[in-house]
């Protein structure tokens, strides 16, 4: 953005030595672009410590195994930048592996009617989330930490806490399919990244999430339909959590009450590795996609080598408050 | 230019302070005696705050001297400054809305009981708080929570915590900018009380009409350099500004006539929250005033109008065909615009650029099925910040690193790109410096000239008189007086908003 603050203070650039000019020329990558550094650094360093890291095999795991919640961070991308958040995500996807395999088990459905009720019945909840946070000045913090529990619930409730299993063939493609050598989850992963993109950048409604991130009331009186926005915004990360959560169901062949407990703070996680800060108005899709490949990488490397998960939470914990500490520094001159 | 050496408490000599790429004082020199008013005036970017950080200790000075009381003195940080005796009155009070009036007095130094334990000493507090306020002819209970105060009030709170640090020497910045007429007056007496005790006060203000009337002595500051310093009674306003910016402008200087048209804006009746029954009419190539005390309507009107709050009846016409928008989106459909008194808070989005500022209120009309175009946008936000000489190094540029001019101007861009019919300014020169009022002014000139309506909240009656060819005047939510500006002059709009008969 601005670097009006951050002039160089070095000598200029003919009366360095070699050596001296490509340590400022890293110095402003490290400055600028601190994301993608670290993203190389991670790469670097994990492709050091094991030699099954860097293997295709290998790689197109990480990818597959973080494309669930890659999924969920493109519409909690959506939702932090206009300075709200999901905190629902998880249970809603379980909730959505449930429906859709009571539906196609208990009631024999086929899979693609099942799958649509499912990922409606999320939209819906996002929805009454969206209308409760805009219309009734409920933080979204708390109105979706209340549908985390009644997602839940409804989940534990319609499955009577035990897994649905059989679900039929189609229905596994979804999260077991390939097209070529490459899994289904994770072009469906990519694609949405790339619809999410396209509709951030290039879109008036895309655009206007950052003005109602940057200054709500700025944007209202700009013309900015903020209620709308906000209630379909909402809608939309819950549906995208529906899939991740019918994605998950084909893997494991089954609904499963208390699946993806807990993912929600993996997908908020890689939304704030990727920079896009909390108070909105500032970050992106593109972001978040490196971001949620860093936190996907981390797992996976820490499990090749063999670092203990609860030394895995401690290393990931850490990492989410330095990269935010980082992007302060950065933006230190604006408000 | 001095006093006698015993009388001066501070005195500062070619202070120098440079920022990567901008020297921001150049060899300044400052002195301020003993129960004097010396007020510093000077543009945006002219220096004067940047002195203020540096007696206040929020900046450390790169070369030069201080003297305080005729000792040579290091101002360390903020902390050290105030064990100086050296207090400052922001803008943005430093206030705890939770306490009460006399813990924020105390904040930082509170009294507390012999013992063990040290604990606090509320009573003593409040009696002390009590006598403070009392001595400087504050009426207000020292056990009243601050957020419960107004803003003058809240103002009188911080003066008091500065004298509860035995301040010598105090810094206004700007005390004025959102206080009403009586509260400007009681301000001034207050401290007319504070010199009486021999304290030393420093005043940066915007409004020449004030400076004058407080001041004993004006400094001038220029581009990081000391200009000049002279009386209140021999120096013209004129004579400020032509040092101030550099250049004479004519302060007599009306823009061109401009012919009259149809209505643009007609308002019937319109009646909301805070008003009743108002009824005004705007034509094309007119400026219209309206004027009025803080409180009077006057905002709530404009955000009527434009459908930011909601209003209870009444009808606006726009170009003689009845509307009744519902909400800004349909305000803008149709072609009305605000700018609203608190650009910082409700106009501008500070994180994000001066092309998306420019371009947020016309989304729908740069796209095609949702999609934008976006090089017609970086088109249209170029030539507009050619147009309207908008100084940033780059349409990528977030707006919050703009001056004060040039982000009203970014808001102007964002209702000329929406191809506005009608625009409402709020307090349109607020915190901005006297060269780009005057870009301002222009503007609003070819905006009525253009055809457009042009309807002007303004608490600056002179800048009123100036612009305007029709002013209205509020009070207490109506309109009391509507006058021609011919032979118009300050008092009777002065009558009309304080509700007096007119003769």
């Amino acid at each position: 953005m601005s670097d009006q603050n951050e002039s160089s203070m070095e000598a200029p650039e003919g009366e360095k030595s070699g050596f001296s000019r490509v340590g400022s020329l890293l110095m402003r990558l490290l400055r600028e672009q601190t994301l993608v550094v670290i993203f190389i650094f991670v790469i670097i360093g994990m492709g050091i410590s094991s030699p099954v890291f860097l293997t295709q095999r290998n790689l197109l795991n990480v990818v597959l195994q973080t494309s669930m919640v890659g999924i969920m961070a493109c519409g909690m991308t959506m939702l932090i930048l206009m300075a709200d958040i999901d905190l629902s995500v998880g249970s809603v996807a379980a909730f959505s592996g449930i429906v859709a395999a009571k539906l196609q088990v208990q009631q024999g459905w086929s899979t693609l009617p099942a799958v649509l009720v499912a990922l409606v019945s999320c939209f819906c909840l996002g929805i009454i989330v969206g209308v409760i946070v805009s219309k009734l000045g409920v933080h979204s913090f708390v109105a979706t930490l209340g549908l985390l529990s009644v997602a839940r619930g409804f989940a534990l409730i319609l499955s009577n806490a035990n897994p649905i299993s059989g679900l039929s063939r189609s229905f596994n493609y979804l999260g077991q399919g390939k097209i070529g050598a490459i899994p289904l989850p994770v072009l469906l992963m990519f694609g949405i990244f790339a619809v999410t993109w396209f509709f951030l950048t290039q879109t008036g409604f895309g655009r206007g999430l950052y003005a109602i991130g940057g200054n709500k009331e700025a944007a209202r009186l700009s013309g900015i339909p903020v209620d709308r926005y906000r209630i379909l915004v909402f809608g939309v990360c819950s549906t995208l959590a529906g899939l991740a959560g019918l994605i998950l169901a084909g893997r494991v062949n089954s609904g499963q009450p208390i699946a993806m407990q807990g993912a929600e703070l993996d997908v908020i996680a890689s939304v704030i590795i990727g920079g896009t800060s909390l108070y909105g108005g500032r970050g992106g899709i593109g972001k978040t996609l490196i971001g949620s490949l860093i936190l996907g990488i981390l797992r996976n490397g820490m499990n090749l080598i063999g670092v203990t998960p609860y030394w895995q939470r401690v290393f990931i914990g850490v990492l989410i408050v330095v990269t935010v500490i980082l992007d302060r520094i950065q933006h230190r001159h604006e408000t | 230019m001095s006093e006698e050496d015993g009388r001066t408490i501070l005195r500062m000599a070619g202070i120098v302070k440079q920022f990567p790429g901008v020297l921001a004082l150049d060899h300044v020199d400052f002195d301020l005696c003993k129960g004097e008013v010396h007020v510093l005036v000077g543009e945006n970017g002219a220096g004067k705050s940047t002195l203020i950080k540096i007696i206040s200790g929020a900046y450390r000075k790169d070369e030069g001297e201080i003297e305080l009381s005729g000792r040579p003195t290091e101002i360390h940080n903020p902390r050290h400054a105030q064990t100086l005796g050296i207090a400052t009155v922001y803008q943005e009070f430093n206030l705890v809305p939770f306490l009460s009036v006399a813990e924020n007095i105390f904040l930082g130094h509170q009294l507390r009981k012999e013992g063990p334990f040290r604990l606090l000493d509320k009573a003593g507090m409040r009696a002390e708080a009590r006598r403070l306020l009392q001595s400087l002819s504050i009426d207000i209970n020292p056990r009243t929570p601050v957020r419960e105060l107004g803003v003058a009030q809240k103002q009188m709170v911080e003066i008091a915590k500065a004298c509860s640090l035995e301040a010598k020497i105090l810094i206004f910045d700007e005390p004025t900018a959102t206080l009403s007429f009586k509260e400007i007056d009681r301000l001034f007496q207050i401290i007319g009380r504070l010199k009486a005790d021999g304290i030393g006060i420093i005043y940066i203000s915007h409004r020449l009409e004030e400076v004058f009337k407080v001041g004993d002595r004006i400094t001038v500051m220029r581009n990081g350099r000391y200009i000049a310093t002279r009386r209140p009674d021999e120096v013209s306003t004129a004579e400020l500004v032509e040092m101030m910016i550099g250049r004479k402008i004519d302060e007599a200087f009306r823009f061109q006539e401009r012919a009259i048209g149809q209505e643009v804006l007609r308002i019937d009746n319109l009646s909301g929250k805070r008003f009743r029954d108002v009824s005004l009419v705007v034509r094309e190539g007119e400026i219209v005033g309206l004027a009025g005390l803080i409180g009077a309507g006057r905002t709530e009107v404009l955000r009527g109008i434009f459908a930011a709050d909601k209003t209870a009846s009444g009808t606006v016409y726009l170009r003689g065909r009845p509307h009744r928008p519902k909400d800004p989106r349909q305000s803008i459909r149709s072609r009305i615009a605000l700018l609203p008194e608190d650009r910082k808070k409700h106009g501008l989005i500070l994180c994000r650029s001066v092309e998306e500022n420019i371009s947020v209120a016309s989304l729908p009309s740069f796209s095609r099925f949702g999609v934008l175009n976006k090089a017609r946008i970086a088109r249209k936000a170029k030539q507009l910040v050619a147009n309207l000489d908008i100084k940033t190094p780059s349409l990528r540029q977030a707006v919050i690193f703009l001056s004060g001019g040039n982000q009203q101007k970014v808001i102007i861009a964002r209702w000329l790109t929406a191809e506005s019919d009608v625009i409402l300014f709020d307090e349109p020169t607020r915190g901005i410096d006297v060269g780009a009022k005057q870009e301002v002014y222009r503007l609003m000139h070819e905006l009525a000239s253009a055809g457009k309506g042009v309807l002007v909240v303004s608490s600056e009656i002179p800048e009123l008189l100036r612009t305007c060819d029709r002013i209205y005047v509020m009070h207490e939510g109506r309109i009391k007086a509507e006058f021609e500006n011919r032979n118009l002059s300050s008092d009777k709009i002065l009558h009309a908003a304080f509700g007096r008969a007119v003769s």
